[in-house]
């Protein structure tokens, strides 16, 4: 049985540990309310943009002489994922949830006879994923440098990506990143960016209600190639805060179950501390009694 | 006249989101005016001055834009630009 002290020990470095669970705790907490009204403040302009592009790709005819981003490399042997993960853990299993859905979608493709190629934002997905495929890792962006994501990081980014697609690198590209749905739930979502995919659904809405006679300058195309390279900066973009804002919310959650389980920890302790503490008295006791009844 | 619905957007946020008179937009084919009105347009803009025209009598308020693309709809005149200075 552990002496008194060594018990008081343990219940002072529980205590110490909790203080530092809460203060991690809350300072995710203030992060997150920044992550989140920036993720908010974004929102208007990506869905314009997409929307626009929706309507404009629905409009271009798709032919050879079309921009290679419209009308894809032809073939889909290669496919890159771009993995966005956090530089920090102790976030629960925020990454892990992240990188198990990119895997299970690997292995679907490698299935599929497919080549995988991987390109990851932030420190933490590259361990994980190196393990399983070493080699087919094309790149990293390290984003331990910026507190907040900006816009610019995103488009050096793109603009990487966008490079290396029209040397041919990869033929399709998906997008993987952890979608901010509440404190509590991050859900890990893929989805395809290059070739664009548009929503059929909402593309026939979308034409019924635009008018037909909406006028180009230059013309639909050339707009096109040049709205594609920046609607993928601002997926991206809006891909890293969604990831920043889960980051912390998973954070705050990981870190508010720490400072609880500490609690309950010192409690079970002080119980077992002032149990033996009342033991040893009662042994004191009937040690002095004893030692006055012999007299 | 009835006023234009203009909406200047960032990746970032909203910037502006307003009833005006009239805005002048740096195109990439050249400087356009859009009022209450204009018949559906979309363009790409270069880099350069967004003048907004409050009223009819006003001076223009400048804000600096530099890559975007602007559309006309029956909305109104949303600019989307990359960066946006006062």
């Amino acid at each position: 049985m552990a002496s008194l002290k060594s018990l008081k020990l343990r219940i002072g470095s529980v205590k110490s540990t909790q203080k530092i669970t809460k203060a991690m705790k809350m300072v995710a907490a203030a992060k997150l309310r920044r992550a989140q009204s920036s993720a908010e403040a974004g929102r208007p302009y990506s869905t314009r943009l997409s929307e626009t592009v929706n309507r404009l790709v629905s409009r271009v005819q798709v032919s050879d002489s079309s921009p290679r981003l419209i009308r894809g490399t032809g073939k889909d042997d290669t496919h890159l994922i771009v993995v966005v993960t956090s530089d920090r853990g102790l976030a629960g299993a925020f990454n892990t949830n992240i990188i198990r859905a990119v895997r299970k979608k690997a292995q679907e493709l490698v299935a599929e006879g497919k080549t995988v190629l991987f390109y990851i934002v932030g420190r933490k997905g590259r361990p994980a994923i190196q393990r399983v495929a070493p080699k087919a890792i094309i790149g990293q962006y390290d984003t331990s440098h910026m507190k907040a994501p900006a816009f610019t990081d995103a488009r050096a980014i793109a603009e990487d990506l966008v490079d290396r697609f029209q040397s041919s690198q990869f033929d399709v590209v998906h997008l993987a990143y952890s979608e901010f749905r509440s404190v509590l739930a991050q859900e890990p979502k893929i989805k395809q960016i290059f070739p664009v995919v548009g929503t059929p659904v909402a593309e026939t809405d979308k034409a019924k209600a635009a008018p037909a006679s909406v006028e180009y300058e230059p013309d639909e195309e050339a707009i096109l190639a040049e709205l594609l390279p920046r609607n993928f900066s601002v997926q991206l973009y809006h891909a890293l805060l969604e990831n920043a804002a889960g980051f912390y919310g998973s954070q705050m959650t990981a870190m508010d179950n720490a400072t609880r389980n500490a609690g309950d920890m010192i409690n079970r302790l002080s119980i077992q501390y002032n149990r033996q503490r009342q033991a040893a008295i009662t042994t004191e006791l009937v040690e002095i009694i004893s030692g006055a009844e012999a007299l | 006249m009835a006023d234009l619905h203009f909406e200047l957007v960032t990746p970032e946020k909203l910037v502006r989101s307003d009833e005006v008179h009239m805005v002048v937009v740096p195109g990439s084919e050249g400087e356009f005016g859009v009022m209450a009105g204009h018949a559906p347009f979309m363009t790409t803009l270069k880099d350069g001055e967004l003048k907004i025209y409050k009223t009819p009598g006003s001076g223009p308020e400048t804000i600096t834009v530099s890559g975007g693309f602007a559309e006309v709809g029956d909305q109104g005149l949303v600019v989307l630009a990359e960066s946006a200075n006062a």
